[in-house]
């Protein structure tokens, strides 16, 4: 009983939230508009988990993120503004994101900072930045092209005009399928968990930390930044502030994610299952007119339970 | 040393301790005395329930049933403090030491700290400490000094020292020593050997673990063999002999696999070093030829345990050559690029990754060859050579998808073996090849690494256990300060011997 609850615990949750919300709301909850609409609304969080779990499964965080996705929305903005093309901003987007990443790789694999600290500090620096360059204003209106707004409205028509698959929940799919074969089927990838399992038998056994490192900052500094694009494109408008929630949500569905792994690894799928619980939190609790601090309450009590449940029953069963 | 008292007090009494594990029967109705003013050994290979019988006597680990008696009164060993209370002390194998705090302050761990005026008395803590130093003879220690700062060796006398520290309220009667020499130098475990001579004139009880046959047969009074959970065997030191313990641990004969002859070398030379110098090693110039096994010792803190260390690292000067040619190591990786393999010291701190299975912990360092374009890794043929590997090095394992973490030592230590033959180097890096490896994997071991060498791989064993190092190697290099002072041809060489020429040369070399 307590190997099946520690193994499926956390599936456990979802299903009970998922019939808690059912019973609910159940005229609006379980219907494929709605469960669509969900898919689309964690899309972002969904990507930069998929990328966080990159950097956690050697053991490190990037706090980051959440800064490089507004900042991200916010460079595409002002190419926006300067008369740029769609392709040309959201190139530099990614840019941003790719070199940002970089940067935090390389402080903390050939400098040797912290990742908590060096990712704090260019979390401030990052943040800082997007503020500058948008005058801590909001970039919104008819300076966004509708070509770039209409993307996160647009999706794929399955059966009929009822089933369309959002196209920013495709997005996440790709990134799923990309880090889930990175992670699970590459060199680079069980190099990367032996790094997290021991780092010290990892560099004896031959593998090259320091650029493997420095590899996985840059991935989780353009997951960042493509999520930070999904949003500006979603909401039609970037502001310097509208990633900030994502670094945390992600860090908290890597580790909803990793209660359910035997060793308490980061992988990809469990990600996703971290990020579907919040993400039926979310859109469930707003139906409810749930108040949004209580909703806070709510999610970040769940986060604490679950991963409470997982080391206790992992203590008991040594 | 070995002196009887006429009348024997019974100090510690172990009567029918059962223990199982699910279906593993970890003791089966262990029974053993302890008299007060002896040594007892306790041996027995891996898994014959030593740890286990360790860990109920600690207040860790709850037997099924059974009960222990101390001083004639039934003990109730339930936490280690309820263990400390009782009088009995730990010294386990396991380096538990806290890096960053100082000498004193890890003797004091768990312990409460003397205090005035309500703050904490640090000039008493650090003369409590200096006093347990003193007691094994440690000069070269300071109470300030961070453990960070000191060599293993050294972390691991700070952690024997604590268990000398006195408590009026609880004095210390029975001292449990779980391979406390393993990362000591012969100089230190003969001090160690003094004190537990000093507490059995104090008539204290000591319970000595070790795998050195040697080091049992010239400390310990009585010597008690586990097997399969239960007292096996039960003899005076002084008539056990290297066979009769041997033969009683393993329940077989083997003597005869100890026969050893040395591979011969060939003459072409796989690595060669030339005047190498790290932070620990001054110009250290050898040739390993193909095919030799060549061994490496010396004291603790003198040279050996930082050779291998110091070949991998970026912090050096010096050429190391490969099959002649030059070859620029700055990592490991660059090691196992040219085809040297590396089985580190520490298995669980550097060697291995527990948490993962056997199949990954071999194909590590050769990932790129189990893939396509150097990038998509093929499982199946990563558990294929697994497979291939785990039978070459007689690997005892469910499957090659087996967590290394629930191997026996031995096993973890051939699934190291077999991780380094697995990309057919041309050299071998070994340091402390059997340490913690019971008695019957070590000529497993033995035996494996001469058909390595018979294949023309050179291997360069660091080892402080001399026995090993005699019944492997053809040639032994000797190091002193951190200078190879001596390399000799390994023939009739004895274990007296080579101590002595690692005393010596230091000798020599104060005189001159």
């Amino acid at each position: 009983m307590l190997m099946f609850l520690r193994r499926y615990g956390t599936l456990v949750g979802i299903a009970l939230v998922f019939v808690y919300f059912w019973i609910s709301l159940p005229d609006t909850f379980v219907t494929s508009r709605n469960l669509l609409n969900i898919t689309q609304q964690m899309s972002m969080l969904a990507v930069v988990g998929f990328t966080m779990t990159v950097v956690m499964s050697m053991g490190d965080f990037d706090l980051s993120v959440g800064a490089m996705a507004s900042l991200s929305g916010i460079i595409a903005g002002i190419i926006f503004v300067s008369g740029g093309s769609p392709q040309i901003a959201i190139l530099a987007a990614l840019c941003t994101g790719l070199i940002g990443g970089a940067i935090n790789g390389f402080l903390v694999s050939y400098i040797g900072i912290l990742p908590f600290v060096a990712t704090l500090g260019s979390m401030t620096v990052i943040s800082g930045l997007a503020f500058r360059l948008s005058g801590g204003k909001t970039i919104f209106g008819s300076i966004i092209p509708t070509s770039f707004s209409g993307f996160a409205r647009g999706g794929m028509e399955l059966w009929s005009t009822e089933l369309v698959i959002p196209n920013l929940t495709l997005v996440a799919l790709g990134a799923l399928v990309f880090i889930y074969i990175l992670l699970e089927h590459t060199v680079y990838g069980r190099r990367l968990y032996s790094i997290g399992g021991n780092v010290e038998a990892a560099r004896m056994a031959g593998v090259r930390i320091k650029p493997l490192r420095l590899i996985a900052f840059a991935l989780s500094g353009l997951g960042a930044s493509v999520s930070g694009l999904m949003y500006a494109s979603r909401v039609a408008s970037a502001n310097p502030t509208q990633g900030a929630s994502l670094m945390l949500d992600s860090i908290a569905a890597v580790f909803l994610g990793m209660t359910m792994s035997d060793e308490g690894q980061p992988r990809v799928l469990f990600t996703l299952a971290g990020v579907l619980i919040l993400g039926i939190l979310g859109n469930g609790l707003t139906q409810l007119n749930v108040d949004s601090y209580v909703r806070e309450m709510i999610t970040g009590s769940i986060i604490i339970a679950a991963v409470a449940a997982s080391s206790l029953s992992r203590t008991r069963t040594g | 040393m070995k002196h009887k008292s006429v009348l024997a007090v019974k100090l510690l009494s172990i009567s029918k301790l059962r223990k199982t594990f699910g279906a593993t029967i970890a003791l089966n109705d262990a029974s053993l005395d302890l008299n007060a003013g002896e040594t007892l050994a306790l041996m027995g290979e891996n898994g014959a329930g030593k740890s286990t019988l360790i860990k109920i006597l600690a207040g860790t680990v709850a037997p099924d049933s059974g009960e222990i008696h101390i001083d004639g009164q039934l003990a109730k060993l339930t936490t280690p403090i309820s263990a400390y209370r009782l009088g009995l002390r730990f010294i386990h194998q396991e380096l538990n030491v806290i890096r960053s705090l100082d000498v004193a302050e890890n003797i004091f761990l768990g312990r409460p700290y003397p205090q005035r005026f309500g703050l904490v008395n640090w000039r008493e803590i650090r003369a409590q400490a200096q006093d347990c130093l003193k007691k094994l003879g440690i000069k070269h220690i300071s109470p300030e000094q961070k453990l960070s700062k000191l060599s293993v060796g050294d972390r691991m006398l700070v952690k024997i020292a604590a268990a000398f520290l006195e408590d009026p309220a609880a004095p210390a009667r029975i001292f449990v020593m779980d391979e406390p020499t393993a990362a000591l130098a012969s100089e230190e475990t003969k001090r160690l050997f003094k004190v537990i001579d000093e507490l059995k004139r104090r008539a204290c009880g000591i319970i000595y673990v070790s795998h050195r046959l040697d080091e049992v047969l010239a400390i310990a009074d009585r010597i008690s063999v586990l097997r399969d959970g239960a007292v096996k065997a039960e003899m005076n030191a002084n008539i056990a002999t290297k066979s009769t313990l041997i033969e009683a641990m393993i329940g077989r004969d083997r003597v005869e696999s100890q026969q050893i002859i040395p591979p011969v070398r060939s003459e072409s030379i796989a690595l060669s070093v030339d005047r190498l110098n790290t932070p620990a090693l001054r110009d250290v110039s050898f040739n390993l030829h193909a095919g030799e096994i060549l061994g490496v010792v010396g004291l603790a803190g003198s040279g050996p345990e930082f050779l291998i260390k110091g070949l991998i690292n970026e912090a050096k000067a010096g050429t190391i050559s490969l099959n002649g040619e030059p070859v620029t190591i700055r990592e490991a990786a660059d090691a196992w690029k040219f085809g040297i393999a590396i089985a580190p010291r520490e298995r669980r701190s550097e060697g291995l990754l527990m948490m993962q299975d056997i199949a990954s912990n071999i194909a590590l360092p050769h990932l790129n060859k189990f893939s396509l374009l150097r990038f998509f890794l093929s499982r199946k043929h990563q558990a294929f050579v697994a497979r291939k590997m785990g039978v070459q090095v007689r690997l005892k394992a469910r499957s090659s998808q087996q967590k290394v973490r629930e191997l026996s030592g031995g096993n973890q230590q051939k699934v190291m073996f077999a991780r380094a033959i697995a990309g057919d180097p041309s050299v071998l890096l070994l340091d402390e090849p059997t340490r913690g490896v019971d008695v019957g994997a070590k000529y497993d071991i033995y035996a494996l690494l001469r058909e390595i060498a018979e294949k023309g791989v050179g291997i360069l064993v660091v080892s402080s256990d001399h026995e090993e190092i005699i019944h492997l190697c053809s040639r032994i290099m000797i190091f002193k300060d951190g200078r190879l002072v001596n390399t000799v041809v390994n023939s009739e060489m004895t274990e007296q011997a080579l101590l002595a020429l690692c005393y010596g040369e230091s000798q020599d070399r104060i005189a001159c």
